[in-house]
């Protein structure tokens, strides 16, 4: 196998193509890692851009700026936009960069269908965002879609929801296929499955659960489709059908699809933290384990979401106490994370600090949802905007703040500069002030009893609300700020080293700033 | 000049007068669950609290050892790293540890929860149906049925006038309850699924059409408690409160056979002549609180999502249609059946809905009146 690539390596030494058919034809991992990225920027935007709306409107009690129907087209589409045009395609990028630069690899090892699985997202969104233009308006019913609202009772464009939430999960299986295939066959040799980065780790995880799931919820809109089309009754109790089975359906394929939105975060955070550290990781082998345990536990904690739709007592207990397990494995990492910085020797340099504020508002997260698992408990938080606080929170300063501090501490690596250590800092901070500003206020507006999807409120939410609403403009401005700094870089700025960081570990650093076109043609030695 | 000033307190006082008269009751301190009224809200606060306490202090240790090191361990004080990097005992214990208050706090929660799932019947059990968007109270034993509608007047939400104390909490009608009983809701849907939540008793239970969803309380302190739909269910998600209010016995009689009076008015209405005006009055008022939401002021529906009935067909010239989609809904649309409307209430709102708009001049303008559909309710042969 080597001696046929180091041949191959001999006779072509080529760059990429010039102009528009490079990005639309490649096949180079780094560029479409490039693709994906830029992308869910772009989606990251125009979800924000919802989520503006989405606050302003809520800034004081009464309607003022929009109608309570378009109101709900907005959290609809803010969500989907978010979940999965933001935070997945994100993280698939980084994937695509970063998992064939991790493992030795040339390349991912289905090239091809890696090309096909980005094409095909453009598509998905531009359906969905165009029905906001259709008659009846978009999808009006919740990121969570449940029937019979998003069936029977929906706007006609729902058929084009269906549709783009079918291409979105070919995209989705298509690039965890990928990533499964390249992790099982191109690792270099000496990379063994318990010497690989934990950012290949968690990718390998989060990939099994895509492919586990993705079908479910394709399953899951398909029968809505055959509801709203052909007359079948799964979801109608009219017709016999059971709208209780569709929340069942879509929590079977939600709850891990918020792991697969988190497993390549704490693969992320750990590589930072170790890298500002300046020592080994605590734990790689719990930190394994860890991961896996939360995988397979998410398979069996997805009623909990429907604690109030009326089930027996035995189903409201297992659930209860099987979601609050994964509180152990979770609690395993972050202990393991603070391990690693303890007696360090650290320095807080911009991914650092995002890696810092992930621990701490990603643990927050997970309080709040250690009290969501409490079923009583739940009874009172269930659909409020507690519920709100604590999924943003794992997603915001969770997910979201993963990503950026990944692209801080790889841009150098991919384009050969490093960004401006002074704007980047400024980001943090506007970004970490106006995350809490927005989302701490909505465990309190929860608490105090508003519901969560509500265009206007009762008075007694006013004060907080208002904050909120400030929080989140700050926050939003903040990231015209990142796009700014992202640019700046990729147009210029201080040439990185090869190594980048003082205490970074692993192949991605072996190669040259910024990385050739074509990386590992030849696999390296690991001892 | 003099006159300019004057103006410009003119605008100080409105504004204070409404301030006064407006009394909003924004709250910084709103901050934690309600306590509620009940056993069961109170035993669910207290787990609440429990739960967060220990959230805070495992949160204070954590966070204490991860601030000591980025405070103490940074490359200024500490220039070389240490190198372990694995520990068992340590790991182990920090798997243990968790495992162990997890069981702590599994077991009142379990308890309450047992406790809360206690499903025989109660003295007074009533039926709640959700519809979008109102909610329906059967009272199952006193034969008692009415709607409850949003009261906040359309004014208030758009921010024409003032808004009042209960803001988006009030109702035309409450649901009644009385003191010291077990009362028990039997809670499902209409069309979408709602979710029957009050704060004050700990009870949130969605209303899903096709199920029958149950949950009880017993409250001792009269009073008037305010919740939510708490499911989305549409564009009026937000527009659909739920109030109860807890009285004594004796009121609690009081209002039934009065309640079961006015049914018994309401019958007598059928047999009654009606003129067009009459009907079309009565019907103006149904009309505003079960069909503007979808349909408008104005009949025009919304463009794409819900038909207009302003120059309709069904309106214009087809009684026997439009008495039928009142009573049986249309198939795969938004449109319900409002079959569960008096006699009175449906012959009145399709006449209505056949006079105004210019719909009698464009049509055959003819009226319905309430025998007509008792005559529909006939079986057909």
């Amino acid at each position: 196998m080597s001696a046929v690539i180091e041949n191959h390596h001999d006779d072509h030494h080529h760059g990429p193509a010039k102009g528009l058919t490079r990005w639309l034809y490649t096949t180079n991992h780094k560029d479409i890692g490039t693709l994906y990225l830029w992308f869910s920027f772009a989606m990251f935007l125009i979800g924000g851009a919802m989520a503006m709306v989405i606050r302003a409107e809520l800034f004081q009690p009464g309607m003022q700026i929009v109608e309570p129907e378009f109101y709900n087209q907005m959290i609809t589409l803010h969500g989907l936009i978010m979940i999965f045009g933001g935070v997945m395609p994100a993280f698939v990028g980084l994937a695509n960069w970063l998992v064939p630069m991790m493992i030795g690899a040339p390349d991912m090892a289905l090239p091809r269908m890696n090309n096909l699985s980005f094409w095909i997202l453009p598509f998905a969104f531009f359906i969905l965002l165009s029905s906001l233009f259709m008659e009846g308006g978009a999808p009006n019913f919740g990121w969570t879609f449940y029937a019979p609202l998003s069936t029977t009772y929906a706007p006609p464009s729902v058929t084009f929801f269906i549709f783009s939430v079918h291409i979105m999960g070919a995209s989705s299986i298509m690039g965890a296929i990928n990533v499964v295939v390249t992790i099982m066959n191109m690792r270099a040799p000496g990379v063994g499955l318990m010497k690989m980065p934990l950012f290949v780790w968690s990718w390998l995880i989060t990939a099994y659960l895509l492919i586990a799931v993705m079908p479910v919820l394709a399953g899951a809109v398909t029968m809505m489709l055959m509801d709203i089309h052909f007359g079948t009754s799964f979801f109608n109790a009219a017709g016999g059908g059971d709208p209780v089975l569709f929340q069942h359906i879509f929590w079977f394929f939600g709850h891990p699809e918020v792991y697969i939105m988190i497993l390549p975060a704490f693969g992320i955070v750990s590589h930072i933290i170790e890298t500002f550290s300046r020592k080994q990781l605590f734990g790689y082998s719990s930190m394994v384990w860890a991961m896996l345990s939360i995988a397979i536990l998410s398979f069996v904690v997805w009623a909990h979401h429907m604690f109030t739709v009326g089930l027996p007592l035995a189903a409201e207990l297992f659930f209860m106490w099987a979601t609050m397990l994964i509180a152990v494995p979770t609690g395993v990492k972050v202990f393991n994370w603070i391990a690693t910085m303890f007696r360090g020797s650290i320095t807080f340099e911009t991914p650092m600090l995002f890696a810092c504020a992930f621990v701490v508002l990603f643990t927050l997260g997970g309080f709040s949802g250690l009290m969501l698992a409490i079923t009583p408990a739940d009874f009172q938080y269930h659909d409020t905007y507690f519920v709100v606080a604590h999924f943003h929170y794992v997603l915001v300063p969770g997910a979201i703040f993963s990503i950026m501090a990944a692209v801080y501490y790889w841009i150098p690596k991919w384009c050969g500069n490093m960004y401006d250590e002074r704007l980047g800092k400024l980001h943090f901070w506007l970004s970490f002030i106006g995350v809490n500003v927005t989302f701490f206020p909505q465990h309190f507006i929860g608490l105090a009893g508003m519901p969560r999807r509500y265009p206007d409120y009762a008075l007694q939410f006013a004060d907080w609300n208002m904050v909120s609403t400030v929080g989140a403009f700050l926050f939003g401005v903040s990231q015209l700020l990142f796009l700014f700094i992202v640019v700046k870089t990729v147009m210029g700025g201080k040439k990185a080293t090869d190594q980048v960081w003082e205490g970074a570990r692993g192949l991605e650093w072996t190669v040259a700033s910024p990385a050739p076109y074509h990386t590992f043609t030849t696999p390296p030695k690991i001892d | 000049m003099l006159l300019k000033y004057l103006g410009k307190f003119q605008y100080l006082s409105i504004a204070a007068l409404m301030l006064i008269a407006n009394p909003i009751k924004a709250d910084w301190f709103a901050l934690n669950m309600t306590r509620g009224i009940t056993d069961i809200s109170n035993e669910v606060f207290e787990l609440h609290m429990l739960i967060f306490w220990i959230c805070v202090a495992i949160g204070v240790v954590v966070f204490a050892v991860m601030f000591y090191s980025m405070y103490a361990h940074t490359k200024k004080k500490n220039p070389v790293a240490a190198t372990f990097h694995e520990n068992t005992k340590v790991e182990i214990a920090w798997t243990i540890i968790p495992f162990l208050i997890l069981i702590a706090m599994a077991i009142p929660a379990s308890k309450t929860l047992v406790k809360i799932y206690d499903d025989e019947a109660g003295d007074v059990n009533i039926q709640v149906t959700g519809y979008q968007w109102k909610w329906q109270y059967n009272y199952l034993e006193d034969d008692i049925s009415f709607f409850a509608n949003l009261s906040t007047d359309a004014d208030e939400i758009y921010n024409l006038v003032p808004k009042g104390e209960n803001y988006l909490q009030e109702v035309d009608e409450m649901v009644l309850i009385p003191v010291g009983k077990k009362v028990r809701f039997l809670i499902t849907a209409n069309d979408v699924i709602h979710s029957w939540w009050m704060p004050d008793f700990a009870i949130k239970q969605d209303a899903i059409p096709g199920f029958v969803n149950t949950a009880w309380t017993k409250v001792d302190v009269p009073g008037i408690y305010r919740g939510k739909c708490t499911e989305l269910c549409g564009k009026n998600h937000g527009f659909m409160p739920i109030v109860v209010k807890a009285v004594e016995q004796d009121e609690y009689d009081q209002w039934v056979s009065q309640k079961k009076d006015v049914a018994m008015k309401l019958a007598e209405l059928t047999t009654k002549e009606w003129t067009t005006q009459e009907l079309v009055d009565r019907g103006e008022d149904v009309y505003a609180l079960n069909c503007v939401a979808c349909h408008q002021t104005n009949g025009e529906g919304i463009q794409g999502i819900f038909p207009g009935l302003a120059g309709s067909d069904i309106a214009l010239n087809d009684k026997e249609k439009h008495i039928e989609i009142l009573m049986e809904g249309v198939q795969g649309a938004a449109m319900n059946s409002f079959s569960y409307l008096s006699e009175v209430e449906l012959a009145a709102v399709i006449t209505y809905t056949r006079q105004a708009w210019g719909n009698a001049e464009n049509g055959d303008g003819e009226i319905v009146i309430p025998k007509d559909i008792v005559d529909y309710k006939q079986p057909k042969i």
